[in-house]
Formats: structure tokens, C-alpha cells, sequence
């Protein structure tokens, strides 16, 4: 029981990451799936914030009150993994206006289906 | 100036491509963008000149030392790939302007050249950076321009192959992003050459095995290794075809690498584990590629999709090479990169022109290119024998090597195997052969050679073809030394 407790946020990462996969590929309708992505995304983010915790230490900004901080490296690794999720949903989005144009709908059996028939 | 060569190889072309907004109109954008592609490929030369006179180069970005800053590091496995990469880029844009005349409307070819500068940028950023987290910035660089390329395709099938790759793509990247993180948990640096040192200490640790596991499904992914490979033939099928052609000849090919490199420089190559046989996994995988990809390609009946399935399967000889562990098995892969560049470059510029004239990559459309095309056609069949390994042509080399390797490991049945494989090619390649040669053109079909401007590179690429086929000295030279160096462990 401890093991969930002390470590809960990783608990978290596990089961955004699952619920985030899970709707990737369960999903027909695209904007969902684009959803799903960024959940799948995010406990990402959480994992590596997760790791730059450093126990009892404060925010990484230069104080002479403070001798321990966190480690400041993941969270920049992060904001530069932000950015990059940003883009793809924007790329993912744009092209599913797109496809509505072009298809009619944006759910994946009407598409499959159109496909199929021309 | 020169000891800024290893950064410009990157800046160039990731500059180049909002430069390219700036110049504005299309036709000026793509000779804006052959001269950055051909300067990329010049320094690519030096560099791997450099390379080789003085052993491996290293770069730090901003004079801050590796640890805490990102270091650039080239020794002749990244440098020989900076050399196929931009080559490839330099080919394929020669061809570029006439090709996409007919497939991209006027309005959408300046977007075109910026994606495709930047889908650069983001391959040699790969090939070049010794930093962990690095190689995942360039890899979502190359992939976001990719989707676009992808979906700047003429049928609206491109915007669901874009979408099904972005999905595909996202998840691969993001594998390897967790595999980092893992690395970085457990050694505390994002330096390869650090990472390389301080991750035996902590190999018993379950997190290590784990990030090896996520970074393996996450390059596989984006290179189509064999379960995961469903999104290629749709995406190199609905795409532009000289994207196609420049994709198929240099991105897979960076994703091969960073297996590579991931696996000899980085986890320091233990591939046999007792609870996980990884060499007779890949083995398995790469074989199942070969004859699972090639017999679909035999039945499809657009040849540009084909081709594509084909490029599963190639994909399956190069993990093979890696997965039989050995300085030879190495050295056949990394030939393959080069001679599959050069093969499947080819094969795509030929149906660039092909689609130019015919509109269509369907087989049913060929009948008597033969007579119709027939410079097209030749190259076309001569690099359908080298796909399929004839002699004097570089398939033969590559896959000479392969079963050479494999027989050397011990492993008669695998390089069996090999041999039936390349069988299967012929068949695929065969039926466009006939149908080009022996069947008879209907009357109002489409006639004419395709433009100077696709011949010219289509041909460099045939004659480059039997050239390195025939004198084979400098690729097997520099790739016996770059896998040598490999298993050396020089980090």
C-alpha cells in the first residue's frame, strides 16, 4: 500500500498513459483520437516531471535561504516536448478539416468506407 | 570556419526553409532549395572527408562542454549517412519542379519546398547530434514536415495516409521520449557518449531493460520495422511522388541508424540476454518482413504501392544485418542503406516520370511503356534488378555481403532465406517488365519521354546503380570501417 501512496504520481502517469492509448486505438471519430494522443502525451510530461523531483528541494531559482533544489533539466526537457505536442495536434487538426472537406465526416469507418467504394 | 562544418550541416537547410517563404514564388523557392540541398551535400563530402583523415569530430553547441551542453559528434557511420541523405535530397529536387507541376496546385508549391527543406533539416539533425533528447526534437522536425509532404498529395486518400502516419508517428516518438526519459532517470545525463559509460553500471536494472524495450517499438515504428509497417505503404503511395522518392531513399534509412546507434554506442550492444533472445528476435522480424512484404507487393496493383511494400521488405534485410551481431552482419546493413537508397531512388524517379506522363502508377496504364517510355522503362528494369540483386548491380553487393555474414554466423537457413526472398522481388518486378515489354499499348495511349530535368537525375541514379556495383571500393570501404569502428566501442 505504501508503494501507491509514496509514489502515487506515477500511478497517475500509468493510467494516463493507458486511458490516453486506449483511446488512440479505440476511437473512430479523429478529433478523439487527437485527444487521445495528447492525454497519451501529457503523462509523458508527468513522468519526466516526475522524475526532476528532488526530496525536499524548492524551485530551481537562485536563493541563499535554499541549498537543495530540484533538478531544473527535465522540466525544460519537457517545455521543448510541450511545444513539439502543440505542433502535432495543430498538424493533426488542420489536416482533419481537411479531411472533413474532403470525406464529408471525420469518422474513420465513413472514410474506410468511401475509400473502398471509388 | 571549417570547425563549424558539423553545425552548418543542420543550420543550412533548417534555415533555408523560412528563407524559402521569403523568396516567395515557386519556381524560384526550388532553386533556392537545390542550392541549400547541394551545399548540404558539399559539406556532407567535407565532412566525412574530415571524418576520415582525422577520425571522429566532435562540435559543441554554444562552446558549452558535452555534459551540460548539446554536443554534435560525427564519426563515419553518422557521416557516411549525411552523405546518402543529402544526396538523396539533391536527386530527388532536381526532378522536384517538373514533377509536382501536375500533382500540386500552384498555390500549395512554395509550402512544399519549406517541408521538404525542413523534413531535411530534421534527418541530418538525427544523423548528427550525440545528444539523447536532441535526437527527439529533430526526429518530431522530420517527422511534422513528412505528414505535411505527405498530405500535399493529389488524391484526397493523402490526407488519411498523412493523418494514419501522424497518428503512427506521434506514438513512436513519443515511445522513444519515455525510453529517454528512463535513460536519464537512471544514469542522470542525456549525452551519448555519457550514457554509454554509466548505463553498465546500472544494467541489472529492470528501468534500463525498459527504456532499451520503449526506444526499440518506438524506431521501429518509424521505420516500418515488420509489424509495425502499416502506415508505409499507404503514406509513400498517396504522397507527391519525388517526396516518395527522397522519403523512401533517406528517412527509413535515418531510423535504421538510430537502431544502430541506440543499440552498439548507447546499450553497448548486448543484444543476448538470457530471458530475451534480441538477435533471433530481429533475425525473425526481419525475415518475416521480406516474405510477408514482398509476396503482398507481388499482388498489388498500383506499382508505386508495390515499390513501397518492396521497402518493408529491404527494411527487413538491413535487421537482419543488425540482429546477426557481427562486424560483417553490420557492414551489410550499412551497405544496404546505401545501395537500397540508390535503388529505391531510382525506382520512385522513374515512376515520377512515369505518373508525369501517365498520370497514373497503375500496372494496367504500362502496357508497352516499353515502346512508349523507353528510357523511363530501362531504368526502371535496371533498377528492378538491382532491387531483386543482380549481379553487377549494387543489390548484388549488399546482398552478397548479407549471405556471406549470415553464413559466416553459422546460419545456413537464414541465408537461404535470403536467396528465396530476393526470388520473390523478381516476381514483382517481373510483371512490370512484361506488361511494359510484352504487351501491346492501347491505340490513344499516352506517349512520350518524361522531361529532361526527371531523366537527368533518374539517370544518375541508374548509372550510380552499376557503377557501385561494379567498383564497389568506396562504400565497402568506408562501411567496413564504420561497422569495425562500431563494435571497437570507441565512445
Amino acid at each position: 500500500m505504501s508503494l501507491f501512496f509514496s509514489h502515487y504520481n506515477y500511478w497517475i502517469v500509468i493510467a494516463l498513459m493507458m486511458i490516453g492509448f486506449y483511446i488512440v486505438i479505440a476511437q473512430g471519430n479523429l478529433v478523439k483520437k487527437l485527444v487521445g494522443l495528447n492525454i497519451f502525451q501529457t503523462s509523458v510530461f508527468i513522468l519526466y516531471i516526475s522524475a526532476g523531483k528532488v526530496a525536499g528541494g524548492s524551485a530551481p531559482i537562485l536563493d541563499d535561504a535554499v541549498s537543495v533544489y530540484s533538478n531544473p533539466l527535465p522540466h525544460v526537457l519537457i517545455l521543448t516536448a510541450i511545444v513539439v505536442g502543440i505542433a502535432t495536434t495543430a498538424l493533426g487538426l488542420a489536416l482533419t478539416i481537411r479531411i472533413k472537406k474532403a470525406y464529408g465526416s471525420v469518422e474513420e469507418s465513413d472514410i474506410l468506407q468511401r475509400d473502398r467504394s471509388c | 570556419m571549417l570547425n563549424h562544418l558539423i553545425i552548418l550541416q543542420v543550420i543550412v537547410p533548417l534555415l533555408g526553409a523560412p528563407c524559402c517563404l521569403i523568396v516567395g514564388r515557386a519556381r524560384a523557392a526550388w532553386l533556392f532549395a537545390l542550392v541549400v540541398s547541394a551545399v548540404s551535400f558539399a559539406i556532407a563530402c567535407g565532412l566525412l572527408l574530415q571524418v576520415y583523415d582525422l577520425g571522429s569530430l566532435s562540435y559543441e553547441l554554444g562552446g558549452w562542454a558535452a555534459p551540460w551542453g548539446i554536443a554534435y559528434r560525427l564519426d563515419l557511420l553518422n557521416a557516411w549517412l549525411l552523405v546518402i541523405v543529402s544526396f538523396s535530397s539533391v536527386v530527388a529536387l532536381i526532378a522536384a519542379h517538373t514533377s509536382i507541376q501536375q500533382e500540386i496546385a500552384a498555390e500549395k508549391q512554395l509550402f512544399f519546398y519549406v517541408a521538404w527543406l525542413l523534413c531535411l533539416a530534421g534527418l541530418l539533425g538525427i544523423l548528427a547530434t550525440a545528444d539523447a533528447f536532441n535526437v527527439f526534437v529533430f526526429l518530431e522536425i522530420s517527422s511534422l514536415s513528412t505528414y505535411t509532404l505527405i498530405a500535399l498529395g493529389k488524391r484526397q486518400q493523402a490526407l488519411w495516409a498523412a493523418f494514419r502516419y501522424l497518428i503512427m508517428g506521434t506514438i513512436g516518438a513519443t515511445f522513444i521520449l519515455i525510453g529517454i526519459g528512463f535513460m536519464y532517470m537512471m544514469t542522470g545525463t542525456l549525452n551519448m557518449a555519457d550514457l554509454a559509460q554509466r548505463l553498465p553500471d546500472v544494467q541489472e536494472s529492470n528501468a534500463v531493460f525498459v527504456a532499451y524495450a520503449f526506444i526499440v517499438v518506438g524506431i521501429g515504428l518509424k521505420m516500418a520495422m515488420f509489424p509495425m509497417h502499416f502506415w508505409l505503404p499507404n503514406a509513400y503511395s498517396e504522397a507527391p511522388s519525388i517526396a516518395t522518392a527522397f522519403l523512401a531513399a533517406s528517412s527509413t534509412k535515418v531510423a535504421v541508424y538510430l537502431l544502430i546507434r541506440f543499440t552498439y554506442a548507447v546499450f553497448d550492444g548486448q543484444l543476448e540476454t538470457p530471458s530475451l533472445p534480441l538477435a533471433d528476435i530481429l533475425i525473425a522480424l526481419g525475415v518475416l518482413a521480406v516474405f510477408s512484404a514482398s509476396t503482398t507487393a507481388i499482388f498489388q496493383a498500383d506499382i508505386k504501392r508495390a515499390i513501397a511494400f518492396s521497402s518493408v521488405g529491404q527494411i527487413g534485410y538491413m535487421i537482419i544485418g543488425i540482429g546477426l551481431g557481427t562486424v560483417l552482419g553490420m557492414q551489410a546493413t550499412l551497405l544496404h542503406l546505401f545501395n537500397h537508397a540508390l535503388m529505391k531512388g531510382g525506382l520512385f524517379l522513374a515512376l515520377a516520370a512515369i505518373v508525369y506522363r501517365l498520370g497514373s502508377s497503375q500496372l494496367s496504364a504500362m502496357q508497352g511503356l516499353g515502346k512508349r517510355m523507353p528510357f523511363t522503362s530501362l531504368s526502371f528494369v535496371v533498377g528492378g534488378l538491382s532491387l531483386i540483386g543482380v549481379p553487377l548491380t549494387v543489390g548484388f553487393v549488399s546482398k552478397w555481403y548479407l549471405v556471406s555474414a549470415s553464413i559466416a554466423a553459422g546460419r545456413w537457413p537464414l541465408a537461404m532465406l535470403i536467396v528465396l526472398g530476393s526470388l520473390l522481388a523478381l516476381a514483382y518486378i517481373w510483371r512490370v517488365v512484361e506488361s511494359m515489354y510484352f504487351k501491346e499499348a492501347p491505340v490513344d495511349a499516352p506517349k512520350g519521354e518524361a522531361p529532361v530535368l526527371i531523366l537527368a537525375p533518374l539517370w544518375l541514379l541508374v548509372a550510380a546503380n552499376v557503377y557501385f556495383g561494379i567498383d564497389t571500393q568506396l562504400p565497402v570501404m568506408v562501411t567496413g570501417d564504420a561497422a569495425g569502428s562500431l563494435f571497437e566501442d570507441l565512445w
